[in-house]
């Protein structure tokens, strides 16, 4: 069966301007993901992960070049097509969390679906669901500061999968954790991934997320250095981590 | 086909959801939202308070006994035309603290607004939101201003003219002006929340979220 491809980026270019000063972030990138696929973005800070993770999710607009997503071109999209696209499509997560600090755990997971026109009832008795899926059954009236860092990104990894979106972006989505949480949130990613056959795409600098990638692509400088299968990172996986124990 | 297509491509935010998201926002910033409340009240109270006065002396005027009628022109001279400028200034300023507070509110929550539209947010669920806020605290102010405004001068009245005055309220009149300084109230503080709502609601998400405060 041919897979399907959910995402696909040509030659995309990204400049900012400081000041006068142009700044290439994005040097044409050209990527394609597959339904079902997890894929890291790899790259040290400033090397364009984040503006990429950005385009693909239709949150900033390229200077030049083209993001499709299922075969629909993003910058042709009006504002009402967008927000659906953010609300249906694709879920986000962020290193920072960004809950609703005002709303309770279970409203910041039932939100997204108030935006998707889903009945009051239906959603509390989906978002209940989905959080006894990442494990906060016990936690739905908790308001985020009353919650730790990892139970926060808990709760937005579900709210990502709310909607039941076709692709998850997640930025760094271990970065403000330590090293057992992360590794928890990256199971917990894998896990949602199978069960659900969602594309997962994280830009991240976190050797961790190696592991359960399918694929995984390193960035440098606004262009792609290489991308590489997950059978060829198996070998490697050791070696780097004993570069970093070492 | 096509219309199960419309109902699908649906993106909403119903009134009921957006009031329940604004009562929560005033109520987590409850210090600072009574503040702008006191302000709105404190300027419609005068507003009130002037046009009641202006209505019970004129009543007393035209139809008052003789004793408070030579007061009354006594002092009536000049004195409407500076009334009007203060009222005028106050409730200006009124719009520019409404303003200003929002436009703080609004710097305060860029994280969250951003991360409300990537879930799916238009632009108008931001403005909405942030208008209700402002209009919530308005209807608040402005029935508690109106209230003190006129029971205030009411009482004043009393207290200078005696017990007899209570048989000249216009209390039609009252009714009118207490019903047009609400609202009054309310569009002020509408107008001062239309350009901080406009303006975080353009705010790109990718930027918004990025922004530290």
């Amino acid at each position: 069966m041919p897979k399907e491809m959910v995402v696909r980026v040509m030659d995309l270019r990204k400049n900012y301007f400081l000041g006068k000063i142009r700044l290439e972030v994005l040097k044409g990138i050209e990527l394609e993901i597959l339904r079902g696929e997890y894929i890291s973005i790899m790259g040290p800070s400033g090397s364009g992960k984040t503006t990429l993770f950005n385009m693909i999710g239709g949150l900033d607009k390229p200077t030049e070049g083209k993001v499709y997503i299922d075969e629909v071109d993003v910058a042709q999209l009006d504002a009402y097509e967008l927000a659906w696209l953010r609300c249906r499509k694709i879920g986000y997560i962020f290193q920072t969390f960004n809950l609703i600090p005002v709303m309770t755990a279970l409203e910041n997971v039932t939100l997204p679906m108030i935006f998707a026109g889903v009945g009051h009832d239906e959603s509390v008795e989906k978002g209940i669901e989905i959080l006894k899926t990442v494990g906060l059954g016990d936690r739905i009236q908790h308001k985020p500061f009353e919650l730790s860092g990892g139970q926060q990104q808990r709760v937005a990894v579900a709210r990502a999968f709310a909607n039941a979106p076709a692709i998850i972006l997640a930025d760094e989505p271990t970065g403000n954790l330590d090293l057992k949480t992360g590794k928890e949130i990256i199971n917990l990613l894998k896990e949602m991934n199978k069960e659900q056959g969602v594309s997962v795409i994280t830009a991240t600098h976190d050797l961790k997320m190696l592991d359960v990638s399918d694929r995984v692509v390193w960035i440098r400088d606004g262009i792609i250095e290489r991308i590489e299968e997950r059978a060829d990172l198996k070998l490697k996986v050791g070696e780097v981590e004993g570069e970093e124990a070492g | 086909m096509a219309e199960e297509e419309k109902i699908k491509r649906q993106v909403v935010l119903s009134h009921k959801d957006a009031f329940k998201i604004s009562l929560r926002s005033i109520r987590i910033r409850f210090g600072r939202s009574v503040i702008v409340t006191a302000s709105i009240c404190l300027g419609v109270a005068f507003l009130t308070s002037v046009l009641t006065s202006n209505s019970i002396s004129n009543n007393l005027l035209q139809r008052g006994p003789e004793e408070i009628r030579v007061i009354l022109q006594t002092i009536e001279e000049g004195s409407r035309s500076r009334q009007i400028w203060l009222v005028t200034l106050s409730l200006l300023v009124c719009v520019v603290g409404i303003t200003n507070s929002m436009l703080m509110s609004v710097t305060e929550r860029c994280k969250e607004i951003g991360t409300m539209k990537c879930l799916g947010a238009l632009n108008r669920f931001v403005i909405e939101l942030f208008i209700l806020e402002s209009a919530l605290q308005g209807v608040i102010g402005s029935f508690v201003g109106a209230f003190i405004g006129m029971t205030g001068i009411v009482i004043l009245f009393l207290l200078r003219y005696g017990g007899v005055v209570i048989h000249f309220l216009p209390l039609l009149s009252l009714l009118k002006y207490s019903f047009f300084a609400v609202l009054l109230g309310i569009v002020i503080s509408i107008l001062g929340a239309v350009y901080p709502a406009y303006l975080s609601s353009r705010m790109e998400p990718a930027e918004a979220i990025r922004r530290e405060v």
